[in-house]
């Protein structure tokens, strides 16, 4: 209230425009166009995974089997067809939308509140934390990520909870070492010590002035983290690890119709695609960022 | 007389334990500073002005650095001794400091107003509009328009950020305010403004400065005493009139010859031979004593302050000798 006063009070003097840097961000990233389809084919993505649910009815049109009209082909009817249930591909690939982008997020989320909480800790304080921190993550990438996935998922049971969770441990070695690369130059800046010397605690240090200093590959490695969360869950779900059978996954998608791939392809090439065009998304929108993130690309 | 004092030193020593050797930073440095007086701390790059800075709000990273002194109080209350809480409140609220580079002392992420009222929510117990309703005050008093608040630092000269650097300085009243070199990365023209600025706020909330610079003519323009370093102690403090009419250290001496004559265009510069001394391996004695043109063999041993008058004390043995000038003349 008190800063619109003071505004109105100058108002007929020339206003500045306030230009953040998300500002500055949009109009170098508007320039790429890959990106800015990714972005489109991203919100739609989003979009279809939030309201699919309202449009069908899981109980009715996802899982209920109609075995006289299985392994129709694509028809005007059934889009993609219908699979060895006679259920509708088409559906269940919208459908399953919701699953693979909720693992991916929540996965993604995962690791980057364990990672980018661990780099921090570790860029900031140095020294034998940073030892101990970095060896750990060491050791952990030093597993494949599926096989430390199957590990997890066969101890833990098989659950989408338990999926998102395995992933998100997975990745977050390396949440962490990119949160720790991207702190070390900001952790020594001057307005580092400006903020210490008014008196800031660490906390207030790392999480208010360190880290959005250092956001900006945390942001690309998110983007592209999600992608590869999806092709993991995917991946853990076509080996039978993933989200249970009957929901519409598409891992577990491709992996029932891997059966039947000789006689029906389009049962394993449609969920195929839509990984595909998810994960590429993704990733080409996370390659936007990081060029518009980019301070050496800006002019 | 104890509670005028705003600062109080007692014989600090920094020293930086490293791989290659003991660097010794601060040796035995003594300061005493009153209420509303402003000390000059002068030396050449590398005399440890920032360090002894950095040690009163005890922010010498650590380890390397270790800390040792005698005393350490700031407005009576003991330094050394303060919890890490105690710190942060007196931090930004009773002491606060202005940076030499005003390009990077600010955060580029945040805007300049988000930045002064931080500060001022931190340490006063007030709502973070009236906060920020403040941190607009405070940029119109340091002259810039306050609806400027909203932007970000990478819109303002360099003069400009050094004004929001010092704003974010004085947001809280400090009593203390240490100022860094705080000119230095400026142009001319900009400098006075900037020491006029100092100036000015500083009358007007009656605070103590410690003005840190290599530059003889800012401590005459803004301060009241002036406290030589060299080495990491303070070889000779006095007023103003002590130390620029009758010079005693032969140091200082060295840096007014090395100061151009504007009368005198053509007359070359006489500089200090040779460099400062490394800090692992200081030279026994007066530190000063392998580039001295008065040295002899007592000043490889020993070092004395010698007390010239009730402000005015010299680090320089040769002092004990009734008779020992320097060839600076004395201007009374």
């Amino acid at each position: 209230m008190a800063r619109k006063k003071k505004k109105a009070e100058v108002s007929g003097q020339k206003q500045y425009k306030k230009r953040s840097i998300a500002a500055e961000v949009w109009r170098n990233y508007k320039k790429n166009p890959s990106a800015m389809i990714a972005l489109v084919l991203v919100v739609i993505i989003v979009f279809v995974a939030i309201f699919a649910q309202f449009f069908y009815d899981f109980k009715k049109d996802i899982v209920k089997q109609h075995i006289k009209e299985k392994f129709q082909k694509p028809s005007a009817e059934h889009w993609f067809g219908t699979d060895n249930y006679g259920r509708d591909v088409f559906t269940r690939v919208i459908y399953g939308t919701k699953y693979s982008l909720s693992v991916g997020v929540v996965a993604v989320a995962i690791s980057c509140i364990v990672g980018v909480t661990l780099g921090l800790i570790a860029g900031y304080y140095g020294g034998f934390i940073e030892d101990l921190i970095l060896r750990f993550c060491e050791v952990f990438t030093g597993i494949p990520s599926i096989l430390m996935g199957v590990a997890l998922m066969t101890a833990f049971g098989q659950s989408i909870g338990v999926l998102m969770l395995a992933i998100g441990l997975v990745y977050a070695p390396m949440y962490c070492r990119t949160t720790r690369a991207a702190v070390l130059p900001v952790r020594d800046q001057e307005y580092i010590e400006a903020a210490r010397v008014a008196g800031v605690g660490d906390l207030g240090i790392m999480f208010n002035h360190v880290l959005p200093n250092a956001l900006s590959p945390i942001i690309v490695q998110v983007t592209m983290g999600v992608a590869s969360a999806i092709l993991c869950a995917s991946g853990l779900s076509f080996l039978g690890l993933g989200v249970p059978i009957p929901m519409p996954e598409w891992g577990a998608m491709l992996s029932e119709g891997r059966e039947f791939m000789r006689d029906y392809m389009y049962l394993t090439i449609f969920p195929g695609l839509a990984i595909m065009i998810t994960v590429l998304s993704f990733n080409l929108m996370g390659d936007g960022l990081r060029d518009a993130l980019d301070p050496k690309l800006k002019q | 007389m104890e509670n005028n004092r705003i600062l109080d030193i007692e014989n600090l020593v920094v020293r930086f334990e490293t791989d290659d050797g003991i660097v010794r930073a601060v040796n035995g440095l003594s300061l005493q500073l009153e209420k509303g007086h402003s000390i000059g701390l002068v030396g050449e790059t590398g005399a440890g002005k920032t360090t002894t800075a950095l040690s009163i709000l005890r922010l010498v990273p650590d380890p390397p650095g270790v800390v040792e002194c005698e005393k350490l109080s700031l407005d009576g209350r003991d330094i050394i001794s303060m919890p890490i809480k105690e710190l942060e409140q007196i931090r930004g609220k009773d002491v606060s400091m202005i940076f030499q580079d005003p390009m990077t002392a600010l955060n580029p992420v945040f805007t300049v107003g988000e930045q002064i009222a931080e500060s001022i929510f931190l340490h006063e117990d007030v709502s973070r509009a009236e906060a920020t309703r403040r941190a607009i005050d405070m940029l119109e008093l340091v002259g810039i328009p306050g609806e400027r608040a909203n932007e970000y630092p990478h819109q303002f000269s360099g003069g400009m950020k050094q004004r929001v650097v010092i704003a974010i300085a004085l947001a809280c009243h400090p009593k203390l305010l240490i100022a860094d070199e705080p000119t230095t990365a400026l142009d001319v023209t900009i400098q006075a403004q900037m020491l006029d600025l100092i100036r000015s706020l500083r009358e007007k909330y009656s605070t103590s400065l410690i003005m840190i610079t290599h530059d003889l003519g800012i401590v005459a323009e803004i301060c009241d005493e002036v406290a030589v370093m060299y080495a990491g102690s303070i070889i000779e403090k006095g007023t103003l009139e002590d130390v620029f009419n009758r010079t005693k250290h032969p140091y200082t001496e060295g840096l007014f010859n090395s100061i151009p004559n504007l009368n005198d265009r053509k007359a070359m510069l006489t500089p200090i031979q040779g460099f400062t001394p490394d800090p692992t391996d200081l030279p026994s004695g007066c530190a000063f004593w392998p580039r001295c043109p008065y040295a002899c063999e007592v000043c490889k041993k020993e070092q004395k302050d010698i007390r010239i008058s009730d402000t005015h004390y010299v680090r320089c043995s040769r002092y004990e000798e009734k008779d020992f000038r320097i060839n600076r003349k004395e201007i009374s």
